[in-house]
C-alpha cells in the first residue's frame, strides 16, 4: 500500500495554502489593501481574514470559527474612491483591491439579565428589559449593516408589536456579530433583542411533543434499565450480530 | 485568476464538468448505489487516513506510551512546556474558584450552568476561555443532534447504532450514559428556549444521520450549534458566572501527587500570566482540528489545536483512541476561499448524491464516515474520476438540485439557509448547479479517558466533550457530539460540584507534574525544539514570517 502513501502525500500538496499559509511563489493575482490605514500586497484569492494573516497579522481576537458562524471578525470597510463605509465578516468577504479596512472584534454592549422561566409571555417582556427599544426610526441602517443579510429592523419592529414568531423568523440567522448595534442610531442593541425574543417563542409557543414526554418517563420508569444492563456487558461477538441484524427503518 | 473565465462561480471547463451531472440527474433520481458490503468496506478503508501508510508513530513517553497518535499529536505530546521552572511564581493566586472550567463550547458552558444549578456559587466558578467565549466548534454544528425519543426508537436501538459506528470499541458505560441522558438534555434545550424543527403537528423532524437505523437527528436549520450554543450562553450571562476571554491555560497545575489543583493562564494580549486555583477542574477544551493532521484542511475553529490532551496528559491522565480521526467526507473543494468547509452530512440525507465526472452516482451517500470518505479519496485519486481545482485540490461533485427536486422547490431556502448564503458569497447557486466536495479533518475521536461522570484518573480533573475519549470509541457518529458535550457537561458539572462539596479542600499548588515529565523528555533524548500547547496554529505568510523580529 504505498499508494496509499503516495495519495496523502499528494493530498497534503494540494492543500499546502490552507493549511500552512499562503507561498509568495504560488501567487499570480495581487491587490492592496489598507489595513488600518496601510498598505499591504496581498493574493487576490484570499478573504479579508487570510489577507490579513498574509500580510504578518497574528489574530488573537476577531478570529474564531473562520466560517461566518461566530460573529468574532466584524470588519468595517470601504473601496477606494467611495464614501460609504460598508460591512463584513472578515472570514466571509474577498479582499478587493482598494480596500481601507478595520476590525471591530468586540462590541461593549449591554446584555440584559432575565430568567426566562419567570416572565410573562407577551409584549411587555421586551420594554421591561430593553426600553430603548421604542426609539427605533425605522431608517433600516442596521439591515444594511447586516453581514448575514437578515431583516434586522423587521425583527425589531416585531419585537415593538410583540410579534414573538416575526422576530424568530427574521433573526434566526444572528451570528451575533453586533454590526446592526454599532450603526444602530438609537443606541439599540439588536441581536440581544432578538435573543430574547427567540428563547420566549422557543419555550412558550412550542410545547414539548408528546413522543418526547413519554419517552422521559418511560426512562424514569426504568423501562429500558433490564435491556441497557444486558447490553453493556455483551461482548464484541454478540453486539456484531445484534448489530447486523438491526432493521433500518423505512425512509 | 483573471485569466480563468468565470460563470456563474465556476470557471469555464468545470462548468462543462456540470453539465455532465446536469445532463444525468434524471437518470439518477430513482437511483441509490448499493451500500458497501463488509470486505467493500474493509478494501476502501485501507485508503483512509489512518490506514494509509504514514503519518504516524509511537507515543515515546507517558501513560501511553506505546500507542499510536498521528505525528503532530505526538509531536505535541513530545515537545517541552511553554514555561520554565522558577519562571513563574505559582505562591501568589490571582484567583481562588470551587471549580475552573477551561473552554467554553457547549461542554464547558453547560457544565458551568449545572454546577451552578448544583449549589456552587456564581463567584466560585470561572469559565476562561482561549479565544471569546463562543469561538469554538460547537457553535458551528450544523446537522443535528441525536436523542432516541420517537416510539419506534429506543435507547439500545441508539446504542447498538453508536457501538457499531465506533467499531465497538466505545466505552459500554460511559455510552449508556450518553444514550440514556439524551431525551433529558433535548427537554432541556426546550425549557431553555432552543428551537428546535417541528412537524405541523408539533412532533420534532427527525432526520437520517450516516450509520443509524432509525431518524433520530434534531435540528435547528443548518445552525443547530449556533442555535444551541447561543441559547445555553445567553443563559450562562444570566446566570452572571465569571467568565475570562483571551486567557488560555497554558499549564495545570497538582500537589505533586496526582491531583490537579489549578491552572496558569495566559493574557494572550499582555503576555502576563495569572495563577488560578481550584478545588476541581473541568477541562472542556475540544478538538484538534487545526493540526491538519496528514496535510488535510479542516472543518474546526481556530483554536482547535489539542491543547486539552496535552495540559492533561503532563498531568498524569490517560488518553484512549488517540489513533483514529474524523475526516468528514463532505468538505468544500471549492471555491478556495471555503476549502475545507463542512457540508453538512443532512445534505445527503435530503438526497444530494456524491457524483463523479462521468456523472455517476459512484456511492451509497449515507456510509458510516470512514468509509465514504475513503470512497471519495479513491474515486479522486484511484480511480481518477475527480475534477481538479483552479488551486489543484480534486474533488467530486456533490449534487445538491437533487435536494429540491426529491423535497420540493424552496426547500434548500428552508433547510440549509447558511449553506446556502455561504456559496452565494461566491456567486455559487446550489439549487441550481451541484458543489465540489472532497474529505476534511473534522473530528478527534479519542482523547482524555473519562467514566460515566466525566472523571479521569487524575483526582480533580474532569473532562467532557470533545477532548474526552471514551464515548464515541474509535469513529463518533454524526449528532452524538453536541450531545456528549450537553450530557457530559451537565454530568462533569454536577459531579464536580459534588466532589467539591464532599468537604474538598484546595490543595497545594505545584509543577511537580511538569518537572518529572521535562525529566521524561530529557531521558527521551527528546530536544527542545517544541513546545506546547501550540494555543493558535500558524498562518501567517511566509513572506512576512522570513522578515520578522522581536524587540520587545
Ligand atoms: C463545522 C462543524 C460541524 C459540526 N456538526 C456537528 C453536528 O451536526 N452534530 C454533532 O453532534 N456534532 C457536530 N460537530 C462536532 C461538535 O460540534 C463538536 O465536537 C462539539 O461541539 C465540541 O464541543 P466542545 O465544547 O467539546 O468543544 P468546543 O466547542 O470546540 O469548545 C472548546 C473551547 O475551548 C477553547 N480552548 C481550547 N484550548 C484552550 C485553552 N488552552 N485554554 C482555554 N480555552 C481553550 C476553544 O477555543 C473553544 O472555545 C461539528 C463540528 C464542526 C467543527
Ligand atoms: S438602525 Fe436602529 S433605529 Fe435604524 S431601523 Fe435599525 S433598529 Fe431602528
Ligand atoms: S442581526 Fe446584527 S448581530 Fe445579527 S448577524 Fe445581523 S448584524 Fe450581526
Ligand atoms: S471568524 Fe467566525 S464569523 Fe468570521
Amino acid at each position: 500500500m504505498k499508494e496509499g502513501k503516495n495519495i496523502m502525500d499528494r493530498i497534503a500538496e494540494a492543500s499546502k495554502s490552507i493549511t500552512t499559509g499562503v507561498d509568495e511563489k504560488d501567487i499570480k493575482n495581487w491587490v492592496t489593501i489598507y489595513i488600518m490605514g496601510r498598505g499591504y500586497r496581498v493574493p487576490a484569492d484570499l478573504t479579508i481574514l487570510t489577507a490579513m494573516e498574509y500580510a504578518g497579522y497574528k489574530f488573537i481576537r476577531g478570529c474564531g470559527c473562520r466560517q461566518g458562524f461566530c460573529g468574532a471578525c466584524s470588519t468595517v470597510y470601504r473601496r477606494k474612491g467611495e464614501y460609504k463605509l460598508e460591512t463584513g465578516m472578515a472570514c466571509q468577504t474577498r479582499v478587493e483591491d482598494g480596500m481601507y479596512l478595520v476590525q471591530i472584534p468586540f462590541t461593549p454592549a449591554e446584555k440584559a439579565i432575565y430568567d426566562i422561566s419567570k416572565e410573562e409571555y407577551n409584549i411587555n417582556v421586551f420594554f421591561k428589559y430593553y426600553p430603548e427599544l421604542a426609539r427605533c426610526v425605522s431608517c433600516n441602517t442596521c439591515t444594511k449593516a447586516c453581514p448575514q443579510d437578515l431583516e434586522v429592523m423587521d425583527y425589531v419592529q416585531a419585537a415593538l408589536k410583540g410579534d414573538f414568531e416575526g422576530i424568530t423568523e427574521d433573526s434566526f440567522d444572528c451570528i451575533q456579530c453586533g454590526l446592526c448595534a454599532i450603526r444602530c442610531p438609537a443606541e439599540i442593541v439588536q441581536y440581544h433583542i432578538a435573543q430574547l425574543g427567540r428563547r420566549m417563542y422557543g419555550r412558550y409557543d412550542n410545547p414539548e411533543p408528546e413522543h418526547l414526554e413519554k419517552r422521559l418517563k418511560e426512562i424514569k420508569k426504568g423501562k429500558f434499565d433490564k435491556e441497557m444492563d444486558e447490553i453493556i456487558h455483551l461482548n464484541r461477538k454478540e453486539l456484531e450480530k445484534l448489530y447486523a441484524e438491526r432493521k433500518r427503518e423505512p425512509d | 485568476m483573471a485569466e480563468i473565465k468565470y460563470i456563474e462561480g465556476y470557471p469555464e471547463y468545470m462548468r462543462k464538468a456540470i453539465d455532465i451531472v446536469n445532463k444525468t440527474r434524471n437518470k439518477r433520481k430513482d437511483y441509490v448505489p448499493k451500500s458497501m458490503t463488509r470486505e467493500e468496506q474493509e478494501e476502501v478503508l485501507k485508503l483512509h487516513p489512518d490506514y494509509a501508510p504514514g503519518g504516524k508513530r509511537k507515543i515515546s513517553i507517558g501513560q501511553n506510551k506505546g500507542d499510536i497518535a498521528p505525528d503532530p499529536v505526538a509531536d505535541l505530546l513530545e515537545a517541552y512546556p511553554l514555561i520554565e521552572e522558577g519562571e513563574i511564581d505559582i505562591k501568589s493566586v490571582d484567583y481562588s474558584v470551587d471549580i475552573l472550567i477551561i473552554g467554553g463550547g457547549l461542554a464547558g458552558t453547560s457544565a458551568a450552568i449545572w454546577a451552578n444549578k448544583q449549589g456552587i456559587g456564581k463567584d466560585k466558578i470561572l469559565l476562561v476561555n482561549k479565544l471569546r467565549h463562543g469561538d469554538c466548534n460547537s457553535i458551528m454544528a450544523e446537522g443535528g443532534t441525536q436523542a432516541a425519543d420517537r416510539p419506534n426508537d429506543s435507547l439500545q436501538r441508539h446504542f447498538l447504532d453508536s457501538i457499531g459506528g465506533g467499531h465497538f470499541t466505545n466505552k459500554p458505560d460511559v455510552l449508556r450514559a450518553l444514550v440514556t441522558d439524551a431525551p433529558f438534555i433535548i427537554h432541556w434545550l426546550c425549557e431553555l428556549g432552543v428551537i428546535i424543527d417541528r412537524e405541523e403537528n408539533g412532533d420534532f423532524v427527525e432526520k437520517w444521520g450516516g450509520g443509524t437505523s432509525v431518524r433520530r437527528m434534531h435540528s435547528c436549520r443548518d445552525y443547530t450549534g449556533l442555535e444551541e450554543f447561543r441559547v445555553i450562553r445567553d443563559e450562562f450571562k444570566n446566570k452572571e458566572i465569571s467568565c475570562i476571554e483571551h486567557f488560555p491555560v497554558i499549564e495545570l497545575l497538582t500537589d505533586g501527587n496526582n491531583r490537579v489543583t489549578g491552572a496558569v493562564l495566559y493574557n494572550l494580549e499582555t503576555g502576563e500570566y495569572k495563577i488560578v486555583e481550584s478545588k476541581a477542574t473541568i477541562l472542556a477544551t475540544g478538538g484538534f482540528g487545526r493540526l491538519h493532521i496528514r496535510g488535510f484542511p479542516t472543518t474546526n475553529h481556530y483554536g482547535a489545536t489539542a491543547d486539552g490532551i496535552v495540559l492533561a496528559y503532563r498531568a498524569g491522565a490517560k488518553l484512549r483512541d488517540t489513533d483514529t480521526v474524523q475526516y468528514h467526507p463532505t468538505g468544500a473543494a471549492y471555491p478556495v476561499q471555503v476549502i475545507g468547509y463542512l457540508l453538512t452530512e443532512k445534505l445527503r440525507s435530503a438526497g444530494a448524491q456524491p457524483v463523479n465526472k462521468d456523472g455517476e452516482a459512484f456511492v451509497f451517500p449515507l456510509e458510516p464516515r470512514d468509509v465514504e470518505a475513503s470512497a471519495l479519496i479513491r474515486e479522486c485519486y484511484v480511480r481518477n474520476k475527480g475534477i481538479t481545482t483552479p488551486t489543484g485540490l480534486r474533488g467530486v461533485w456533490l449534487d445538491t438540485p437533487m435536494i429540491e427536486i426529491k423535497n420540493g422547490k424552496g426547500y434548500i431556502d428552508k433547510a440549509f439557509p447558511g449553506m446556502k448564503r455561504m456559496f452565494n458569497r461566491y456567486d455559487i447557486d446550489m439549487c441550481k448547479d451541484p458543489v465540489l466536495v472532497f474529505p476534511t479533518l473534522h473530528y478527534q475521536n479519542g482523547g482524555v479517558e473519562t467514566d460515566p461522570e466525566g472523571k479521569t484518573n487524575v483526582k480533580g480533573l474532569f473532562v467532557a466533550g470533545e477532548v474526552s475519549g471514551g464515548v464515541h470509541g474509535k469513529n463518533r457518529l454524526m449528532g452524538n457530539s453536541t450531545l456528549d458535550t450537553m450530557v457530559f457537561g451537565r454530568r462533569a458539572g454536577i459531579y464536580s460540584a459534588e466532589y467539591v462539596k464532599s468537604g474538598r479542600k484546595q490543595g497545594k499548588l505545584t509543577l511537580e507534574h511538569m518537572k518529572k515529565y521535562v525529566k521524561m523528555l530529557k531521558n527521551a533524548g527528546i530536544k527542545k525544539e517544541r513546545r506546547s500547547p501550540m494555543l493558535l496554529p500558524e498562518y501567517r505568510g511566509k513572506a512576512a514570517l522570513a522578515r520578522m523580529i522581536d524587540v520587545f
